[in-house]
Parts: structure tokens; sequence; C-alpha cells
């Protein structure tokens, strides 16, 4: 036997037993979770900047393209809705209002539903080596986040333009806004990957899901038109329950400065609160659900 | 001092429910027609093993034993169960190589990519990134997309970075077979450094030699039970044994099958063959290189058989003929033949190396054309002392000049 190797011994004789693989127990793994996927940071770095650059890797606009879908929509929306349909008349800036609404729905879902079907996706690795399997989902986050960065400098840089760049207390409904979009689309990317191994009819579901929960928030129009229209509290209530909508108008309240005088929900910002500390509780039950579900993703992709 | 365990494998059940998928549904037919409705499959059954530090580990057995399964238990890629897998140290599996790797990233991104995946860190693989390239051989394109790659550079890549992960626990699962006779070398020098650093290998292989030379311990596995575990050559011995059942019991069915159909009309046909010690005359079970052994072999023929030869080679397990003569290279003229007769093939001196081989017989005319043969005519099991590997026996020794 070799020095090295029986050094190597030595070192192994101290270090502790360990799981190979994830932790069992539903409540008591979190920590170890948390740990494993702090220790696998670089990785994720590494996977973000994999889906960013093998993205556009071989268009001649490259990143562009990213910022070109959400301006298209923009103009879009402006157009039919804001010029022939004439919402614009009623919402000041409603190329500003449109585009704040987009940024924040974006978000949304470039998260959920890229990160729906991030497991699969990664099938090939999944079955080859062990790695905390969140790291895919958060890696579609994080790639979220970078394009959602460059939308949101050119919606302050249209404020600018439009010379209502936004300044005050206002600011504060922004990061608040931001963490429960966060939270939440967090919360139901790690859900929705690990059950769309099972059932892959997930996918295309959230998918149309999607499309749908685009209109349930106020993105073309505007909270003051469906106050008219939900006129009993309690349709509101339903209304306001959804948080990307609360986290819309938390946006708007930022960056939408024409929009200062329009009503508001009451107690928007408690209501923000609120939404992120039950996102936070549903962001920590759907890991321990993603984690239960793992143990078997390597036999069932 | 004695090697703490890295890897305890404790009661390691593994249950695969059968769904319709094609899969499992073809693993369950080679399970049996008759338990084709049942719903679960145990991939693994009750394994309990240790492993300590140091010891490089086979894992062998038939197709659908369970090696793979238990190979990713112990990577922690699928969860037994019940039971327990618990390992120490740095694990790095090399199930597939690149696994991975994206085909629109360059060479170099790939690099950190999959270093990162197999657990280094960016400054880890910055220290090696050199090392990696060089050991790889394909420095020009390191900087070109993954995609572009021949398949070898793809494979020399990917070796690379795997065998630059520092591991204390090395899984393998027959990636050793990928690659041109150059890159395996390579590949073999790398675990045999690995060996002598005092890393762990736990090794998938379906070539028995190959286990045989580098494991120091091999375990067969059959229906997810643990047949045997111990030194390479006893395991091995046990697993060959089995391997030759089934064959023996497909030769049958083959046989049962046909057999009733279309059976030709033989005029001649080899019956039993019998071995026997050469001397005492004995019949033999199994020898030692060197012993000299007599091969006698019954012949009938009806209803008369002229211009005829008889041939025999003995052949290994896996079909490769170790020697082969017959009558007519020998030199005998055999005389035609009526009802029943029987020859002995002389084999004295027989220098076989450790293994089990077969023995098989042919009747052809002297033009060449066959008459019968007998594919497993027999068997000869050659136990040796162990000090060598191959199919000729040697008496090596060692002398510093």
């Amino acid at each position: 036997m070799s020095l090295t190797s029986e050094a190597r011994a030595t070192a192994l004789a101290l270090e502790p037993l360990r799981f190979a693989g994830p932790v069992p127990g539903f409540a008591t793994g979190t920590l170890t979770s948390l740990r494993d996927i702090a220790a696998h940071r670089e990785l994720m770095d590494l996977l973000i900047r994999r889906e960013l650059k093998a993205k556009y890797k071989d268009s001649a606009l490259g990143f562009v393209w990213s910022l070109l879908k959400p301006l298209a929509l923009l103009l879009v929306y402006y157009v039919a809705i804001g010029k022939f349909l004439g919402a614009a008349r009623q919402i000041d800036d409603f190329a500003i209002f449109i585009f704040t609404g987009l940024t924040a729905w974006q978000l949304v879902t470039d998260i959920v539903v890229p990160g729906t079907g991030s497991i699969v996706a990664n099938s090939g690795l999944i079955k080859k080596v062990y790695l905390p399997r969140e790291v895919f989902p958060l890696a579609v986050v994080g790639s979220a986040l970078f394009n959602f960065a460059i939308q949101l400098a050119i919606l302050v840089a249209a404020t600018v333009a439009v010379g209502r760049f936004p300044v005050g207390p206002n600011w504060l409904y922004f990061p608040l806004s931001l963490l429960v979009l966060l939270v939440f689309s967090t919360a139901m990317a790690l859900l929705l990957s690990a059950v769309n191994v099972y059932l892959r009819d997930v996918q295309y579901l959230v998918e149309i899901a999607f499309m749908i929960l685009f209109w349930a928030s106020p993105i073309v129009y505007s909270w003051a038109l469906v106050q008219e229209e939900l006129t009993a509290a309690w349709m509101q209530a339903v209304y306001l329950a959804n948080p990307v909508t609360l986290a819309v108008l938390g946006f708007q309240q930022t960056f939408w400065v024409a929009g200062a005088g329009e009503p508001i929900p009451d107690h928007l910002g408690t209501r923000l609160l609120i939404a992120l500390g039950i996102g936070v509780v549903l962001l920590w039950f759907c890991q321990r659900v993603f984690a239960k579900l793992q143990s078997n993703f390597a036999q069932e992709l | 001092m004695t090697n703490p365990n890295v890897i305890e494998i404790e009661n390691v059940s593994k249950r695969f429910i059968i769904r319709k998928e094609k899969s499992l549904k073809e693993r369950l037919v080679n399970f049996g027609r008759s338990k084709l409705h049942k719903e679960d499959f145990w991939a693994l059954r009750d394994v309990d093993l240790s492993i300590a530090s140091g010891s490089t580990v086979g894992l062998v057995g038939p197709n659908g034993s369970g090696k793979s399964t238990l190979l990713k238990a112990i990577g922690g890629i699928i969860q037994p169960t019940s039971g327990t897998v618990k390992v120490r140290g740095r694990l790095a599996a090399l199930l597939e190589l690149g696994a991975g790797f994206h085909p629109d990233l360059t060479g170099r991104e790939n690099v950190y990519l999959n270093a990162s995946i197999l657990g280094l860190s960016r400054q880890q693989t910055d220290k090696h990134f050199d090392a990696i390239v060089d050991f790889s051989g394909i420095e020009q394109f390191i900087d070109t997309q993954v995609k572009f790659y021949s398949s070898g550079m793809y494979v020399r890549l990917a070796f690379a970075v795997a065998v630059h992960v520092d591991p204390d626990i090395l899984l393998v699962d027959e990636v050793l077979a990928v690659g041109d006779e150059p890159f395996q070398r390579k590949c073999m020098e790398r675990i045999k450094g690995f060996q002598h650093e005092g890393r762990t290998i736990v090794l998938v292989s379906h070539s028995l030699d190959q286990v045989a030379e580098l494991c120091d311990r091999a375990i067969v596995l059959e229906r997810g039970l643990v047949t045997a575990d111990g030194i390479p050559q006893e395991a091995l011995r046990v697993l060959r044994a089995d391997f030759e059942a089934t064959r023996q019991g497909e030769i049958d069915r083959a046989a049962a099958r046909s057999g009733v159909a279309d059976k030709p009309a033989l005029q001649a046909q080899v019956g039993a063959v019998a071995l026997l010690d050469e001397r005492t005359r004995e019949p033999i079970g199994s020898i030692r290189p060197g012993d000299s052994i007599r091969a006698r072999v019954t012949v009938s023929a009806s209803p008369l058989l002229q211009d005829w030869m008889l041939g025999l080679a003995i052949d290994t397990p896996i079909g490769t003929t170790v020697y082969g003569t017959n009558t007519q290279l020998l030199g005998v003229r055999l005389p035609p033949l009526t009802g029943e007769a029987s020859f002995d093939f002389l084999l004295p001196d027989l220098r076989l190396g450790e293994g089990r081989y077969t023995l098989r017989l042919a009747i052809e005319g002297t033009n060449g054309q066959e008459i019968h043969r007998l594919d497993e005519a027999a068997h000869i099991e050659v136990r040796s002392d162990g000090r060598a590997h191959g199919s000729i026996a040697v008496d090596a020794s060692f002398a510093t000049v």
C-alpha cells in the first residue's frame, strides 16, 4: 500500500457514513436539501449559462430575440386592444401599462412553463448522475431572471423616455411583488416538474392554463375596469386571491406613474405580504413533495 | 489498520412496478410467461454488502440480474424500496461517458459543465483544465461545438474529464467497452492508477476476463440475489457454470422444438462423449493444467458411413476456439462404419488456463460436408492456482537479473 492510499483510508475512516441520494423523511430532509442545493451553486450557474447560451447559439441576432418577443406582444396588444378596442382612451400611458404587466407575466411563464418540462428535458443526466434534482427547475428560474432583468431595463428606459420615471415610496411595491412572483412560480415549477415525470400531460395542461390565466390578471385591462364589472365583494376577493394579480398590481404601482390616481385594491401592501407568507410555506411544501417524488425519477424517465 | 467501509448496503430491495410500458414488459417476459400478470418485479432482493476502501469490486451476472440497479442505488440515482445504502467520501459515477454534454456548447464549456456535474469546483477545473485537454488529445477542437465532434473525440473528452475528478469511490458501468484500443488501454492504465491510490472502484462488466484481471473481489448477482461473493476466480467459476446451465437449457429447448418437427434421417451421429483420465481411464470432472485426458467418442452410423473424419475442438465459454483438430489432420483414415463404435482422442499434457471449456465434436465427410455436429459434447473444468489468467497455462516465474 502506498502512502497516499493509506492516508486516504485514514481520512475516509473519519468521515461519517451518509445516505446515497436524498435523505429519507418528509419534514426532516429540508435542511439537507437546502445544503445540498447550496453545494451545487456553481453547477446551477453553469446550467443557467448553458440554457442561455444554447438557446440562441446559432442565430444571428442571439439574445435580441428574447427582447423581440415581448416587444412584439406589446405592439400587438397596444394596437389591437389599446387602439382598436379603445382601452388606451381610458388608460393613460397604455404602452407602459401593458409592458409593466407583460414583464411580470413573462417572468412567471418563463419560470413555470419551461420549469415544468425541465426534469424530463434533463432525463439523460438524471438517469446517469446523482445531483440534487432541484437544480434543474432552479436553473430555469435563473435564466428566466436574466431575461426579466433585460425586460426590466427596457421598461425603466421607457419610463424615462415618456418622462415619467418612477420615484418615491411606490418603489417598495416592486421588490415585494417580485418576491411574490418568484416564490409562487418557483413553487409551481418544482411541483409541476416532478408531477410531469409521472404524468406527461401536465406539460400541455400548463401551457393551456397559462393562456387562460393571462386574462385573469389586469395586464391588458385595468383594475378600474374589473371593479366596475365585479361588484360583489366576494368576486373581487376571488379575483385578488391570485398572487400574480397582486404582483402585477404592485408592479403597476411602481412603474405606471400615469396611473397614480387610479383606484387600487385596499391594503395592497398587506395583501402582498400575506401572499408572500403563503408563498414561502407553499414553496417549502412543494420542495418536500418534489423530494418525495424524486426518488423514483430515474426509473420513470 | 483495517480499511474502513466506504459503502454499506443493508437489506436493500428494489421493486419495479410493472406498467404497460414496453421495456419493463420485456423484462417480465424474460422472467417467464407464467408471471405475465404479476405486477411487480424485484430487481434486488435483500442485498447485504459492505465494501472496504481501496478495494476493486466487480459486479457480474447475466442480463437483468440487477447489477446496474445496484450500481445506481450506490450512486444514489435510484432509491431502494427498502433497506439503506450509505457511502462515505466523494463519489463519481461513470455510468455513461459524456452524460451532460450539451451539443451546442464548445468543448471547453462542456468540460466545465461536466466537471461540475461530477462534483468539481470551478477552481479545481481550472487547475486540471490543461491536463484534461492534454489527456483527451483534442486541443485543436476544444473551442468547437461538440455537435461537430466525431464520436471518438466525444468519448475521449468525456473520459478525460471523468478521470480528472478526484473520487474516493468510482462507479463504472460498462463504459470501458467504448473507444478504440489505445483509448481502452488508457482507461485501464488510469483505473490501475486509481487502485494504486487507494480509491475504491465498483465495476459492472460483462467481460469476465476484465473482472478477473482488475478486481480483487467479484460479486455475482442473479435475479436480484447475491449468489456468490469472493475472490474473482471463485465467483466467476460460479457464474460460468450458471451461464453454461442457461445455455444448455436453451439448446435443449431449441432441440425439443425442432426435434419433433423435421428431424432429418441422420446418416451418422456423435453419441456420448466421455472425458477420462489418461492412465486410470476413470471419468473426470475437473483437471489441472498439464493433466492428460482422453476424450472417448461414441459414433453411431446407419446404414453405412464411409469416407468420413472426426473432428474435435476446445472452446472457451465465449466461443473462442482454443484448439481444434481432426482425424484427417492427424493422418488417420477412418474405416467405413456401420453401427456403433468408440474412438479415443488422446490429449496429453493439456496446458489450459483456468476456466470452463467446451468440447465440440463433428463428423464430416472427407469432402468437407458436415454430417453431424455436437456443440456441447462435454465440458472440461480447469482449475489452477490463480496465478495467471488467459486460456493457456504457463508455469511462469520471475527473477531479477
